[in-house]
């Protein structure tokens, strides 16, 4: 694994990890001083004011409004850069760009199972190019697991029945650890693993080589046509008895409650494990829950298959021909693996 | 210093006052209640202490040599959930806050000396359901107890333990109604609200956050329990339920209970910081008053808790912000402590070594805390060994080392006898040693990427977790030495004096050990919290009693 040449400081490897390490030092360097200030003071006054006679008693002093409001505005002000930038950086994190790859990974007792959008599998291994965006989206079969990379400083929590989400930009080749961070059970310390940053050229002979297996997408149109969502959703998504799929992703959809919800991946997946939850309207409740029949992993392929689907012109080939838009999602779903 | 105080007469106190077992498990006495919770505490102390052993000892090394996985996930769940629950909550209050709130007021006993002994015996129940738990085969969920983990995938004594924590929660509450009743109705004549000890504030503000907070926990255990034997859906996905829920309910009281675990320790530091060095605090209504916007704000953190939980952008913002606010009056006392000794008379007698080990290691707790309130460096620090530093630094090098000062501060007074105050010093330094070499390497071990929880880690990783374990040994030294020498001190210590350290508070104006009724008489208070006498009348400091008699 790679080193960092900064004593205690983990490698730095993410177009992220220089900024974080920006604000880490800053955080160092006010605690440090503080720490001193603090001890320097007490050890002065201990030193300078000791007891001289057994019976001596010093004067009273009263307070002083002076000094109490200027020990706490001050620490106040710079709690507030501190909150300012923590906040700022965060935020910057925190929201995937648009362009960035899309990798799924779920979390099982005690191991990751990867997959990339162009169908190659990895276990407790995660390889991506450098200097390219990628968005991990990540669910878990079990319990609560966290994916933390600490050479790009990120991490999120992996939640069962939900998506979560995080971002990276990995910026030196190279092999890191990846640790699982949320305690989840017997082998918590044994599920490590490692990610590996490549070259882009090296990353594409690897794709290459790795080329045999379906792209997510592919896999989740079989399971869309063997679990016989397209009896109402169309073959291609165009709709029927149910919704159209067609250019769902990332729109608003009205419920037959009066709301809106924004097709994200939490609603699609939602839909299909649970489809009375957010009806759309128009449309009644007559999809069966597709609960405890659909791995985590035949989610995502669902998942990828419904936002490979787009409006096209009529007699397109390949997923997705036309269809109206005012979607909803379609029977799929989800096996959890329930403990004792 | 002996010549200016008359020999205490030898009579009848609340120790020789009655004898046998029975006069003590049926004591109605706050004080020999305090003595029952002094002994239960620091028995489950040393349970924890033991894991706390296996588990240095375990990361010793990288690989898993002395226990494996199960046996490791259990001892640190264990040593958590003994530590917090059976030590550092009821730490302080139950022990120096028994004995002192009464004392320091004027009172003869707090408002309801029933619910003190059962209170105790709740306590006590708590504990035996909690280490059959242990006993049985143990519990595996770390103390955080995080679903589905707990509820679903565990086959560990989840239940029993649950348990074990739900009915102690309830000796919590009944110490703090006690509390809250006792300083509102029983302060003696003269003794307003502005002249009592900082440390009836502190435990006041700890009260308020007993009584409101500790409910929740007990709900929150309940809702595991349910789901975990009847599978009803309430974190569990699978059942339509929210495992984040969980986290949500179990910080609302876990992170007010770190305040419940600090404030009684921050008001014993205002005592010991006042009068070791002879003066007034600094700024006193800021002092108390910070008390009680700590256990307020206490309230609204919790989030901070879930910032990398899939929790949503504003509120994790939110709870940044106000996690930064709730720092501000922790800073407020530390400044005011330390401006406190500015022209002061300071002694070097082993409680006032612990109150200033206290402000430096509470400090560098406290600053470390705002790394943890910053939204991004949370991301990366969370769940590591950063966290795992940050709040030992306020937990043992805040409370344990507030709750040992106390103990010698007041060892006099509660048991008669003074403790040698050359083994005094110098266990404080090897504590203060030994705490900070276990504990800082930590921090660096935390950014570095360790995370919690882990007994196999990466080889790298190995010379910090050397140097912590070697800090560790030094600290379990530090704090074994106490345990004998308090002990011996009962039977062989000098004969204490009632007022040995020469100070004016309620509690220095009886004879030590105080009678069953505390004062001979009702106490009219005409002074001020922490009024030396001016130094013109600097010779009959030492006659406080005396003088407080005649103004009866």
């Amino acid at each position: 694994m790679q080193t960092s040449w900064v004593p205690f400081v983990p490698p730095s490897a993410s177009t992220l990890s220089g900024k974080l390490d920006a604000l880490y030092f800053y955080l160092s360097g006010v605690t440090i001083f503080f720490t001193l200030l603090i001890s320097g003071v007490l050890i002065f006054f201990v030193i300078k004011y000791r007891r001289r006679t057994p019976w001596e008693i010093p004067r009273p002093v009263a307070g002083s409004h002076k000094l109490e409001t200027l020990w706490s505005v001050i620490p106040f002000i710079i709690a507030m850069s501190m909150f300012v930038w923590g906040a700022q950086l965060f935020f910057e994190q925190s929201r995937p760009p648009n362009n960035a790859v899309e990798v799924y990974v779920v979390g099982k007792q005690w191991m990751w199972k990867i997959q990339h959008s162009t169908g190659q599998r990895e276990i407790n291994e995660l390889h991506v190019p450098a200097g390219r965006k990628i968005k991990l989206i990540m669910t878990t079969e079990d319990v609560i697991h966290d994916f933390f990379i600490p050479a790009f400083r990120i991490k999120a929590d992996v939640i069962p029945g939900r998506y979560t989400t995080q971002w990276f930009e990995a910026t030196k080749p190279g092999s890191y650890y990846l640790f699982c961070a949320e305690y989840c059970g017997m082998n918590h310390s044994g599920m490590i693993g490692s990610v590996v940053v490549m070259e882009p050229t090296e990353f594409d002979d690897w794709l290459g080589g790795n080329a045999s297996q379906q792209s997510p997408a592919v896999a989740g149109q079989q399971l869309y046509e063997t679990l016989g969502c397209v009896s109402c959703h169309g073959a291609a998504g165009e709709g029927g008895r149910g919704p159209a799929l067609a250019g769902l992703f990332g729109r608003q959809v009205f419920l037959s409650n009066g709301q809106t919800v924004k097709a994200d991946e939490a609603y699609i997946r939602e839909s299909v494990v649970n489809p009375q939850a957010k009806l759309v309207a128009g449309f009644g409740p007559i999809m069966p829950t597709f609960q405890g029949q659909v791995s985590e992993e035949q989610l995502m392929q669902i998942l990828a298959f419904i936002k490979s689907l787009q409006i096209q012109t009529p007699g397109a080939p390949g997923p997705g021909p036309a269809a109206t838009p005012g979607a909803v999602a379609s029977p799929t779903t989800n096996t959890r693996s329930r403990g004792r | 210093m002996e010549t200016f105080v008359p020999p205490v007469p030898s009579r009848i106190n609340y120790l020789n006052a009655q004898y046998g077992l029975k006069s003590w498990l049926l004591t109605k006495d706050h004080k020999r209640i305090a003595l029952l919770y002094l002994g239960s505490i620091s028995f489950f102390f040393l349970v924890g202490g033991l894991y706390a052993m296996f588990i240095r000892l375990e990361l010793l090394t990288p690989q898993a040599d002395l226990l494996q996985s199960t046996t490791y996930n259990k001892v640190f769940t264990q040593h958590g959930i003994i530590m917090v629950f059976f030590f550092l909550i009821p730490s302080i209050p139950a022990t120096l806050g028994n004995f002192l709130v009464p004392m320091m007021i004027g009172a003869k006993d707090l408002a309801f000396p029933r619910i003190n002994l059962l209170s105790w015996y709740i306590y006590l129940l708590g504990g035996i359901v909690t280490i059959y738990a242990l006993l049985a085969g143990g519990v595996d969920t770390g103390w955080t107890f995080y679903t589905p983990f707990s509820t679903t995938f565990s086959n560990s004594y989840v239940v029993a333990t649950g348990l074990g924590i739900f009915i102690n929660g309830f000796s919590s509450i009944l110490t703090g109604l006690n509390f809250i009743v006792t300083i509102h109705t029983m302060r003696a004549p003269g003794m307003t609200w502005f002249r009592l000890p900082l440390f009836i504030w502190a435990h006041y503000a700890t009260s308020l956050i007993m009584i409101l907070g500790t409910p929740v926990i007990a709900i929150t255990v309940l809702l595991l329990a349910f789901e975990r034997l009847a599978h009803i859906g309430i974190f569990d996905p699978a059942a339509g339920g929210d495992p984040v829920l969980f986290q949500h309910l179990f910080w609302f009281y876990s992170h007010p209970a770190v305040y419940i675990m600090v404030l009684p320790g921050m008001g014993v530091i205002s005592e010991l910081i006042a009068n070791f060095s002879r003066k007034n605090i600094f700024g006193y209504s800021f002092v108390a008053f910070s008390s009680l916007a700590i256990a307020v704000f206490g309230f609204l953190v919790w989030g901070h808790h879930l910032f990398v939980a899939g929790q949503s952008l504003y509120a994790g913002m939110i709870f940044s912000f106000l996690s930064f606010a709730v720092s501000i009056p922790s800073a407020i006392k530390v400044f005011n402590w330390t401006a406190t000794l500015y022209k002061g008379s300071i002694s070097y007698d082993t409680p006032m070594l612990y109150a200033l080990g206290f402000i430096g290691l509470f400090t560098i707790g406290g600053m470390t805390g705002l790394f943890l309130a910053a939204l991004a460096t949370d991301v990366h620090l969370s769940d590591t060994y950063f966290v795992v530093a940050h709040f030992h630094y306020i937990m043992v090098g805040g409370t344990l080392l507030a709750y040992l000062g106390g103990l010698h501060y007041w060892w006099p007074k509660i048991t008669g006898r003074m403790y040698p105050e050359g083994w005094g010093r110098f266990s404080a330094l090897i504590v203060f040693v030994g705490f900070n070499l276990t504990f800082l390497p930590q921090f660096l071990l935390g950014y570095m990427g360790m995370p919690r929880r882990y007994h196999v880690y990466p080889a790298e990783f190995q010379v910090l977790h050397v140097l912590s374990t070697a800090g560790a040994s030094i600290l379990g030294v530090g704090l074994l030495i106490p345990l004998f020498y308090l002990i011996w001190s009962m039977r062989y210590g000098k004969i204490a004096e009632s007022n040995p350290w020469h100070l004016p508070g309620l509690e220095w104006r009886t004879q030590s050990p105080p009678p069953t009724e505390n004062f001979e008489y009702t106490p009219i208070v005409t002074w001020e919290a922490y009024e030396f006498a001016p130094p013109e009348e600097t010779r009959v400091v030492g006659k406080f009693r005396e003088e407080a008699v005649e103004k009866f």
